[in-house]
């Protein structure tokens, strides 16, 4: 089965304030979609009515041509939200952190692929101690551990590059790209410049086409 | 990160799963992970402890050392301290979880979010209420409670303050996101204390006076099996209302 995120005419107001009318908007398999748009466009609305999490919207949203309502357990088990806190919790160990990640899936995991999860963000040494003493790029990192950790078809992450520096930056771009090779999609907002791809398409927010609807 | 494009991809990452995965796995995890984190933090969790061993031991220097007065008064203190002190503790049962993003992932999980809730509830509940109701008699003591009630006392408390943990994270889910959710907190939830307190200082004062205990202690075990049917629901939907603003 193709991975098809559908969303129809979704509009949103907030505080009296429309942040989006009439957006349409579709992510299939293979690709990265990037919201784009100023401070306060509402890109992690929109990044959160996408992930399931915001239920005051109108308009409709599919997952495989299933409304999201009837599909909503099936989306979540190919969902993987990054949110602009990394939900990384200080008190716990990097690895602990994963680990309850993988059963939140319902998966035991093993810790052989944890630590390798953490050693591909570059995290190797540090999996041991509480996260509460990372730094903020270095419990970024912790979180997109998980991208590597657990496999799910559709990425939804807001601003993933926070805090991390350009190496990991470069990195994570190139496994995005990855992703989106291997056919599963990536919808991400960033101020960061994503290198040009013939899998990243662009969404506009704050800007007077979407409200044409009016 | 060193991943670059010729890195392999795990090929079953981009097919699209079924859901399922174990729910058991899921709710162990997420009891020891909230353990862990509980214990880590001691000093957070000895304070409805220390809150109450305080209260009660101001009591009989504020009233009157007369051990017959307090005997009479002991069951209804020693319950609204623990009422209270279990009270303190709730705002912080999803707070950190919601400061830090855990808990959006908490409601994205592919398992069912009533399960889950649960699962913080019943750590909520080890870590406070049962501490309280084992260290119950200990205060009674210094209370003159009759000897002879401090296991209904406890009993009592263990059951009792199950209801409140789960009757409370309605309301701490309510208002973990609003910033200054204690007071609301506690205007929300403490009517629906007051049939737990009831039963409860009734049971421990039917001991005292030497009444049958198991009316008090059946209906407490029925307020428990209520919450423990509805109450779930409700914190999953009031997560979901709080996450939603």
């Amino acid at each position: 089965m193709s991975l098809r995120l559908h969303a129809r005419k979704l509009a949103c107001e907030r505080d009296d304030r429309w942040l989006f009318q009439g957006l349409d908007l579709e992510v299939r398999g293979g690709e990265i979609v990037r919201i784009e748009g100023p401070n306060g466009s509402g890109k992690t609305t929109l990044l959160k009515i996408l992930s399931g999490q915001l239920a005051e919207y109108e308009g409709e949203l599919f997952w495989n041509d299933t409304p999201m309502r009837q599909a909503r357990e099936h989306f979540l088990a190919n969902l993987l939200y990054l949110g602009h806190a990394p939900g990384v919790k200080a008190g716990l160990t990097p690895l602990e952190n994963l680990k309850w990640y993988q059963a939140l899936s319902g998966e035991t995991g093993n810790e052989t692929a944890r630590f390798a999860a953490l050693e591909s963000v570059g995290l190797a040494g540090f999996e041991d101690l509480p996260a509460g003493q990372l730094s903020a790029g270095q419990q970024r990192r912790v979180a997109l551990a998980r991208l590597e950790l657990t496999p799910r078809a559709l990425w939804v992450l807001d601003e993933p590059f926070t805090a991390i520096d350009r190496d990991g930056v470069a990195a994570l771009e190139a496994r995005l790209v990855a992703h989106a090779r291997a056919g599963g999609s990536v919808v991400v907002t960033t101020h960061h410049e994503l290198a040009a791809s013939t899998a990243l398409r662009r969404i506009q927010l704050g800007q007077g086409d979407n409200l044409a609807g009016i | 990160m060193q991943v670059s494009d010729t890195a392999p991809v795990a090929s079953a990452g981009v097919a699209l799963g079924e859901p399922g995965g174990n729910l058991m796995v899921a709710i162990t995890a997420t009891l020891k992970r909230d353990l862990t984190l509980m214990l880590r933090r001691r000093g957070e969790m000895l304070n409805p402890l220390v809150f109450f061993a305080l209260v009660i031991t101001l009591f009989p220097i504020g009233i009157s050392p007369d051990p017959e007065l307090l005997a009479l008064i002991a069951p209804g203190l020693l319950w609204v301290a623990a009422l209270l002190a279990a009270l303190l503790s709730l705002d912080s049962l999803f707070r950190s979880d919601y400061d830090d993003g855990s808990l959006e992932q908490l409601l994205l999980a592919p398992q069912p979010l009533a399960a889950l809730s649960l699962a913080k509830v019943a750590v909520h509940w080890l870590l406070t209420g049962l501490p309280l109701a084992l260290m119950a008699p200990v205060l009674g003591i210094m209370l003159a409670l009759p000897a002879g009630s401090y296991l209904i006392l406890a009993l009592s408390l263990a059951l009792g303050t199950a209801s409140l943990s789960l009757i409370g994270a309605i309301g701490a889910a309510l208002t973990v996101g609003l910033a200054k959710g204690g007071v609301l907190l506690s205007l929300l939830v403490l009517p629906l204390y007051i049939p737990v307190l009831i039963f409860g200082t009734g049971a421990v004062q039917a001991a005292v006076f030497g009444d049958g205990v198991t009316a008090h202690l059946a209906i407490l075990g029925a307020l428990l099996a209520g919450a423990l049917i509805f109450a779930p629901w409700a914190i999953a939907a009031s997560l979901r209302i709080s996450i939603n603003g």
